[in-house]
Formats: C-alpha cells, sequence, structure tokens
C-alpha cells in the first residue's frame, strides 16, 4: 500500500475516521454478496469456518473421540479446514476486517466493555454469548451472516424465521442482562 | 447463452469476497460490540438498516438476473426449510450477540481491529461448537431438523409469492426501517461514532 498523507495524520491525531453511512455500507454489503452468489453459487458465512476447525482441534486433543463423533467425524474426514472454502473466505475477512480498521485509524488494543461493565463480567459475557451462538449456529445450520443473511437473499423461509428470533430474543435478551 | 452461476469454489474466490466482506463490515462499524448491540436498545439503528438494504440489494439483483433469464432459478444455495431449527438457532445467536456483543461473523472483525473480547467470543464460539457435537447423537440431530415445511424452501415455493413481490414488499419495508430509526436515533443518545466506538463501551 502506498504512503498517504492523510492515513498518517489520522493515526498521528488518534482521531478515527467516522464511520460508512448505513445505506452506503449496506449497498457496498449488498453488491459483495451479490458478487459473490454469482461467482460461487451461494453467500457469504462466518460458522462453517469454526466449525471446521472445532473439528481440527478436537482430533489434535481426541482423535478417536471425534473420529467417532457423528457431528464432527465427517468434518474431519474432509480434510484440514482449509481444504474448505469458508475457511479462505473467513481468513479473507480477517485481512479486509484489519486493513479497513488500520487504515480508518480504528485499530486499538482493548478489551472492549471492561469500562462499562468490568473486566470480569466482560471475559464472562463475551465467552457465554460466544458459546450461545456456536451452538445457535449449529442447530441452525447457519448464523447471522450464513442463514440470515444469505438465506434472506435467496428469499428462503428459513431465513426469515432465523431473523425474526434473533431480532426478538436480542431485543429481550439485552434488557435482561447487560454484557458490553 | 450466459451460464451462472460460475460455481467457483476455490481459495481465490473465498480471499476475495472474504476480504470484500470484511471491509465493509469494519467500515459499517460492525467491529464494535458498543455498536452493534446499541441496535437492541434502539439507539443506533445500523444494524437493521445496513443488513436490511444488504438483502435488498442482494435479493433484488438475483431476482433481475433471474427474471432476464441469466440465472436458473434452481442454481443458487437456499437454506433448507426446517423452521424450528431456524428458530432456535435464531433465539440462541440473537441471545449470544445481545450477551457477547458480537455475532460469529462480526467477533472476527473486532478481533481484527484489536479487540481481545472478541477472541474471547470466538474462543466461546469453538466451545458451543463442540457442546452441540457432544450432544448431537443424543437428540440434537432431530433439533435440526425440527419444523420442516414441506411445501417449499423459498417464499415462491412455499407460498407462491413472486421474486419480484417479495423485493418490492422488503424495499417497502426498508422505507420504514429507515424512518423509524432516524426517528429514534434522533430522539435517543444518537449512532455510535466512530471515536465512541475507538474508545470502547462506557457507562451510558
Amino acid at each position: 500500500m502506498k504512503p498517504n498523507p492523510a492515513m498518517s495524520s489520522a493515526s498521528c491525531s488518534l482521531q478515527p475516521r467516522p464511520f460508512w453511512p448505513s445505506w452506503l455500507a449496506g449497498i457496498a454489503l449488498g453488491l459483495v454478496l451479490l458478487l459473490t452468489f454469482v461467482w460461487t453459487g451461494h453467500g457469504l458465512g462466518a460458522t462453517g469456518a469454526s466449525t471446521r476447525l472445532t473439528a481440527a482441534l478436537a482430533h489434535g486433543v481426541a482423535p478417536a473421540a471425534t473420529e467417532a463423533n457423528g457431528y464432527l467425524g465427517p468434518l474431519v474426514k474432509q480434510g484440514k479446514p482449509l481444504a474448505s472454502w469458508i475457511s479462505w473466505q473467513v481468513l479473507g475477512v480477517a485481512i479486509g476486517a484489519l486493513a479497513a480498521a488500520w487504515q480508518a485509524g480504528r485499530l486499538r488494543v482493548q478489551l472492549d466493555g471492561e469500562h462499562s461493565v468490568g473486566r470480569g463480567r466482560r471475559l464472562l459475557s463475551a465467552l457465554g454469548g460466544g458459546v450461545l451462538a456456536g451452538f445457535g449456529a449449529r442447530v441452525a445450520a447457519g448464523c447471522t451472516s450464513g442463514l440470515g443473511l444469505s438465506g434472506a437473499a435467496t428469499l428462503g423461509v428459513a431465513a426469515f424465521v432465523f431473523l425474526a428470533l434473533f431480532f426478538a430474543v436480542g431485543i429481550v435478551a439485552s434488557r435482561l442482562l447487560r454484557g458490553v | 447463452m450466459m451460464t451462472l452461476p460460475l460455481n467457483d469454489a476455490g481459495m481465490w474466490s473465498g480471499l476475495v469476497c472474504g476480504l470484500l466482506f470484511g471491509f465493509v463490515l469494519e467500515r459499517a462499524g460492525f467491529g464494535s460490540p458498543c455498536k452493534l448491540t446499541a441496535q437492541f436498545r434502539f439507539t443506533d439503528w445500523s444494524v437493521l438498516k445496513v443488513m436490511f438494504t444488504a438483502i435488498v440489494v442482494a435479493a433484488g439483483g438475483l431476482a433481475l438476473l433471474r427474471a432476464l433469464g441469466w440465472l436458473p432459478a434452481d442454481a443458487l444455495f437456499v437454506p433448507s426449510a426446517y423452521l424450528g431449527a431456524a428458530a432456535i438457532g435464531g433465539a440462541l445467536v440473537g441471545a449470544g450477540f445481545a450477551v457477547g456483543g458480537y455475532c460469529p461473523g462480526t467477533s472476527v472483525v473486532g478481533l481484527m481491529s484489536g479487540r481481545l473480547d472478541a477472541l474471547v467470543f470466538l474462543l466461546g464460539l469453538l466451545l458451543g461448537t463442540g457442546l452441540f457435537a457432544w450432544g448431537w447423537s443424543s437428540g440434537l440431530e432431530a433439533w435440526t431438523l425440527a419444523g420442516e415445511l414441506d411445501s417449499g424452501d423459498t417464499l415462491q415455493e412455499a407460498f407462491g409469492i413472486p421474486d419480484l413481490w417479495a423485493v418490492g414488499a422488503m424495499a417497502l419495508a426498508l422505507v420504514g426501517v429507515y424512518w423509524l430509526g432516524g426517528r429514534m436515533e434522533r430522539r435517543g443518545r444518537g449512532p455510535v461514532s466512530a471515536a465512541e466506538a475507538v474508545q470502547g463501551a462506557h457507562p451510558d
């Protein structure tokens, strides 16, 4: 990447650049999703990669039990996580997000939420939230991106059911418990 | 005659589509758990606005390609209509998002913008997946097949709603989301700015 004066001033003044307006980010996201469908025949996702990573890690720790497991066993047989498209896609997400955050002066190492709810509580809420989301995404065979966003673009009925429950329960849960 | 989709399953299409996806998510502010969860408190409507806009743009584009005859009707992957499974999963991912501050995809964006809590969320994601796999043969497999809709997977197949009607109805609802969201953002504290997001969540 070539040096650019605006970028260095942004990182010196600690003043991050503003986010894109929602309409612009939404149109851009829609076009990326459309490109993905036309190029690959399916949409964007996330938990396909974390599920394969879970299978690979579990196989490293307990090979026999993982191979015998009805859910992870078939995934282990498909080979290493990087043999699948979704793993490359999530690697791309990481690279794209890093480039975007760095370029806009929004890269900052922190435990986000420790000032609002405290360090211990934030670690617990992040871990618990991850467990709920990881488990839930396997029940539905998809997450907010893979089932909600991509499924709705194909006008799949399951996607609309997922999104309705996602928002309804999210609204109730955030009233009961503050995690960030 | 064009033959779409290209059905490329290689490394490069994954990296390129993912890179663009991650870039846009960060630009929208979706690496910040404070901004993401503010949607559920109705003070920042970015999540609903961005997701809904993207759905309308992508669904509209795909419907147009089908109407032009460039994309066969059954050429794309559509999630199977296990509506019970989708409801349970949606509820759990929604609860996880509200409590943990991320969904699986945005936790990667959070981590890459320097957030260590996103790393903890990702660790939880792996644990949750392991927990699910552990219970797979003792009943969880049935959860993933719950509430199957027999008539079909898409709105067109299941309820006979033509694609362009569905997209039109969603576009109208989108106008409503911008109107209502804008109104509630102006009345409340308003959207979380980039400067606030980088500083991290603080008590209101």
